[in-house]
């Protein structure tokens, strides 16, 4: 309690004393400030993790009722990532914004909007009241909408801001009817109501209770067909923002979801079906969406779409698990979500600040203006890779142990009776290859053309490699991408108080724990996966060894017989993806702009290709421009005449009075009507 | 151990017994069987020419391509012995640390900055995406026929029963025959005798590799044939002893061996537009199998 209260007080005095600092140490302090709330919330969560459940309850006021704030191992679990994230972007930002001093009072808000952001997000995390959630949750959103805003003299910052702001609303919308719904049916903001409201109804009502929260919160996670703010948003904010946008805040959609799993009593098995299928079209939309783009920021977005993807299908297959009784399902599934999510939060950071730097040095996201970077970016290339590589799933990375906990779950829970069941396991399986197939292409393409090759265009200032302020917090998340990819076991082991959330729901059938052979499982991948780094380094000795004293002349690149040193005639991202998008194009509505080289003396030729996203334009662009068609042929109320609007004004309130009066008096007519 | 061992054995021969196939089918004398190995040391004791163009990604992507063909070969079972690597699961690792594999060799590729190259880079990566499903639909048909999940327990509890599961195994081998083709860059997907570069898949991807790098990633190609040899072996050496094993498991790859030599020479390679619906089609086979286990299982409803 005494901690939750220090939490507070420092964070509302800071408000307070940050925009009066100097420059200098406004970044300095917000940083500190950032470590310090990580450091009391992560001391006062861990114990949770490892079992010991905390609650306290405040008093509140007459509007909200008590306060009960509860920890378990699910909020200790997303709070030690959150926090993790935070830092890193905050040391990173800290580099980052250095361009940006002269611009004191946007500092300012962004420094504090970044405090608000880790505190509502811890907050969401603990506070189990639906009024002061949603609070909490507003709070998030604003705050998160300032810091996406920071370049706001910039149009499609603005418009892409707007749209983020608009499109959080319509889920708060959602998540706000969802509660009131259970308050009206009990009474009570407490979270606990949402359980007694469940189990009082039939499956089927808590089925559409749990839809209003799963749409709340899948437009913050950004589920197909709710992504739609996601690539635009991401794009515009600073590179430290992207990172923690797409790596927790995003993040904290997923954890309305789980925590409404855990809440719902419902029908978990068609449930987990529909979860699953939602899941694996997320994930192969985002991802086949992602190869597309030009904008690294823009590809980097669509990718949190496929890996909020491949979180649904481990959080579908844990839900199935709960529904058939299954405590294999419950622990691949949820255990595989949970470690995704922290791998996610680190991978898409690390790839986000990767992209910052190349941002800040070039001043361009467009990959086909991008190549050779690896002489000039060193470290940045090697991040980037180890990321990339991460993201795609691949040993000895962390990536790969949760898909792997996944697919293990997708291919244990076959096992089962049912046919539907296989068909929809078969479904995931084969949306979660194509996702990995899928995302192998896009990250070859992406660090290709940025990193390898000869540049494609010659920048004013030569690319060089970013100062080591950067690169720390960089190094840090690379840390931990190793080490859970070496040491999974561990890892493992700490999500066995969240996952016990979900087993602890219901009487487990057959064996009450595979935890063990898990373990001994994951052991094996650390095992195999140090094997195949020390295998690389001793294949790699060896060509050293043999090869050290072998003539090794530098010439140009074999061109069939052309020796000029030219970068036109290399591969672009656009042409490395063509025979893909020739197989995808049916499925998106791709512009394209051409203009061939033909004629004795042609003009200069040109191609263009814009891909654009079919869902949005059915259900965002399509409603939209038929709305303001509708609503435009009522412009002519709004002539700019003062007049009219007095006139207006007068019309309204005399219909405010008259209008009953004309009822009474038409209910009259129909009376004496009637009488006669 | 012992299947690591014999892996290596017959890739040595494996590539050999293939030309000597073609030869014999296009009636030429042909080199001796030994011919593609010597080959590959002669690469392993020369020098390299390195494109001023490259950086470290493309020293280090032939010798991890390589690592990761060696690991995915530590994970296959041989009859009764265990991989050196087993788990639950481990056949994911398997097709994992082989998309490592190719990661770095299209990385490795894009480095050159050449115009031909990123083109067969492109490729690769298009193709192998498209082959991955339908090995996974595979493996997760013999994991529901079996109740494991590792290579091991998956071929010692297979054993065929019906007619079904005759069919079943027959078309299996099938998929992966055709996926070890389309793995190692060979017809009707790739035509690796192709003089031009416009029409190559994985030759063009190594056209800037030379000396010893080059002699990694041709010996690679040799290991992946006998991998996938060894993996169709292991369908039909789940319950004998060691020497009959053994026995079977050289005369599958003898066959095997022939067959792509045979393919390669009385096929001609699709067109390169085609080549991704072909590829596709092998998931439907796969998902076929799937559902005559089903049959066999009786969860057909």
């Amino acid at each position: 309690m005494v901690y939750i209260q220090t939490y507070i007080a420092i964070l509302v005095l800071s408000l307070f004393v940050i925009p009066f600092l100097k420059m200098k140490w406004k970044g300095i302090i917000t940083l500190f400030l950032v470590i310090f709330n990580a450091i009391l919330s992560g001391y006062l969560v861990f114990p949770a993790l490892l079992g010991e459940k905390l609650s306290f309850v405040f008093q509140g006021s007459i509007v909200t009722g008590v306060i009960p704030i509860r920890i378990d191992g699910l909020s200790a679990w997303f709070i030690l990532l959150i926090n993790f994230t935070l830092i890193t972007g905050a040391i990173y930002g800290l580099q980052y914004m250095k361009v940006y001093r002269k611009q004191t009072a946007n500092i300012s808000l962004h420094c504090l909007a970044y405090l608000l952001v880790q505190t509502s997000l811890t907050a969401i995390c603990v506070v189990q009241n639906s009024l002061v959630f949603l609070f909490a949750w507003e709070i998030m959103t604003i705050s998160s909408f300032v810091l996406i805003i920071f370049e706001y003299y910039k149009q499609d910052t603005l418009k892409a801001g707007i749209n983020f702001l608009i499109q959080s609303h319509a889920g708060v919308l959602f998540l706000t009817l969802g509660f009131i719904w259970v308050y009206y049916r009990t009474g009570s903001y407490d979270f606990e109501a949402i359980s007694q409201f469940s189990t009082s109804f039939p499956p089927i009502t808590s089925l559409a209770l749990f839809f209003f929260f799963f749409i709340g919160f899948a437009v913050k996670a950004g589920f197909v067909p709710f992504h739609t703010w996601l690539p635009y948003a991401h794009p515009v904010a600073p590179s430290h923002i992207s990172g923690i946008m797409s790596g927790v805040i995003i993040k904290i959609g997923v954890f309305g979801i789980l925590r409404m799993l855990q809440l719902i009593q419902t029908d978990y098995v068609i449930l987990g079906y529909i979860i699953l299928i939602f899941s694996v079209f997320s994930g192969i939309y985002g991802v086949m969406l992602a190869i597309l783009q030009h904008n690294l920021k823009k590809l980097l977005a669509y990718h949190s779409i496929e890996n909020i993807g491949i979180i649904g299908v481990g959080i579908g297959l844990g839900t199935l698990g709960i529904g058939q009784h299954s405590s294999p399902l419950i622990l691949l599934g949820f255990g595989g979500a949970l470690l995704h999510v922290l791998n996610h939060s680190l991978f898409k950071s690390l790839l986000f600040y990767s992209a910052g730097n190349v941002y800040q040095t070039t001043h361009t996201m467009n990959i086909e203006h991008l190549g050779g970077l690896v002489k000039q970016m060193p470290h940045t290339t090697i991040l980037f890779l180890i990321a990339a590589l991460a993201i795609c799933g691949l040993p000895p990375f962390n990536g790969f142990v949760s898909e792997f906990l996944i697919y293990s779950g997708l291919f244990n829970g076959m096992a089962s009776e049912e046919m539907l069941n296989l068909v929809v396991l078969l479904f995931s399986v084969f949306g979660m290859v194509l996702i990995g197939g899928l995302a192998l292409l896009c990250f070859t393409k992406a660090f290709g053309a940025i990193f390898l090759g000869n540049p494609r265009h010659r920048f004013i200032t030569e690319p060089k490699e970013s100062n080591p302020g950067k690169l720390i917090p960089m190094y840090m998340v690379t840390v931990f991408i190793v080490a859970i990819g070496l040491f999974p076991q561990f890892f493992f082991s700490l999500l066995s108080e969240p996952i016990k959330l979900y087993s602890d729901k219901v009487n487990i059938l057959g064996e009450i724990s595979t935890g063990a052979s898990i373990t001994e499982t994951m052991q094996s991948i650390g095992f195999s996966a140090a094997g195949f780094i020390v295998l690389g380094l001793l294949i790699f000795f060896v060509r050293k060894t043999i090869t050290a004293k072998k003539p090794k002349p530098i010439l140009t690149t074999w061109g069939c017989g052309y020796v000029g040193n030219t970068e036109k005639m290399q591969y672009t991202a656009s042409s490395f993806i063509r025979s893909y998008r020739k197989l995808a194009e049916p499925l998106f509505s791709i512009q394209k702009k051409k203009i061939e080289v033909a004629g004795v003396f042609p003009i200069a030729g040109r191609h263009e290709t814009h891909p654009h996203d079919k869902i949005e334009e059915w259900l965002i662009d399509k409603p939209w421009n038929f709305l303001k068609f509708f609503f435009g042929k009522f412009r002519f109320l709004q002539n700019g005449n003062p007049q009219f609007y007095v006139l207006y004004g007068a019309i309204f309130i005399a219909l405010i009075i008259g209008f009953p009066i004309i009822i009474e008096a038409i209910i009259k007519i129909i009376y004496f009507l009637n009488q006669i | 151990m012992i299947s690591l061992i014999m892996i290596v054995l017959t890739s040595l021969l494996f590539m050999g017994i293939v030309i000597r196939t073609k030869s014999i089918a296009t009636g030429r004398k042909g080199p001796g069987l030994f011919q593609p190995m010597k080959d590959i040391l002669r690469l392993w004791k020369k020098g390299a020419v390195y494109s001023q163009t490259t950086s470290f990604i493309f020293q280090i992507a032939p010798s991890i391509y390589f690592a990761s063909i060696i690991m995915a070969i530590l994970v296959i079972p041989f009859g009764h012995y265990k991989g050196i690597i087993s788990f639950n699961g481990d056949f994911v690792f398997f097709a994992y640390v082989l998309a490592l594999g190719k990661f770095f060799s299209i990385i490795g590729a894009l480095d050159t900055g050449s115009s031909f190259e990123g083109m067969g880079a492109s490729r690769e990566a298009l193709y192998s995406m498209l082959a991955e499903p339908a090995f996974f639909i595979l493996m997760g048909s013999f994991a529901l026929y079996t109740g494991h999940t590792s290579f091991h327990e998956i071929f010692i509890s297979l054993h065929f029963g019906s007619y079904i599961s005759y069919g079943l195994g027959v078309l299996a081998t099938f998929v992966l025959v055709m996926i070890a083709m389309i793995e190692n860059s060979r017809m009707p997907v790739d035509d690796p005798k192709t003089h031009l570069e416009l029409t190559m898949v994985h030759e063009v991807m190594i056209l800037d590799n030379s000396g010893f790098d080059l002699g990694l990633i041709l010996y690679g190609t040799n290991l992946k044939f006998a991998m996938y040899g060894a993996l169709i072996a292991n369908f039909f050496t789940g319950s004998f002893s060691v020497l009959i094993s053994i026995i079977i498991f050289l005369a599958v790859q003898f066959i095997f061996a022939i067959t792509v030599g045979i393919l390669e020479s009385f096929s001609a390679r699709f067109r390169m537009g085609n080549n991704a619906q072909f590829i596709f089609t092998l998931t439907s086979i796969s998902i076929l199998i799937f559902f005559g286990v089903l049959l066999i299982m009786g969860k057909f409803v």
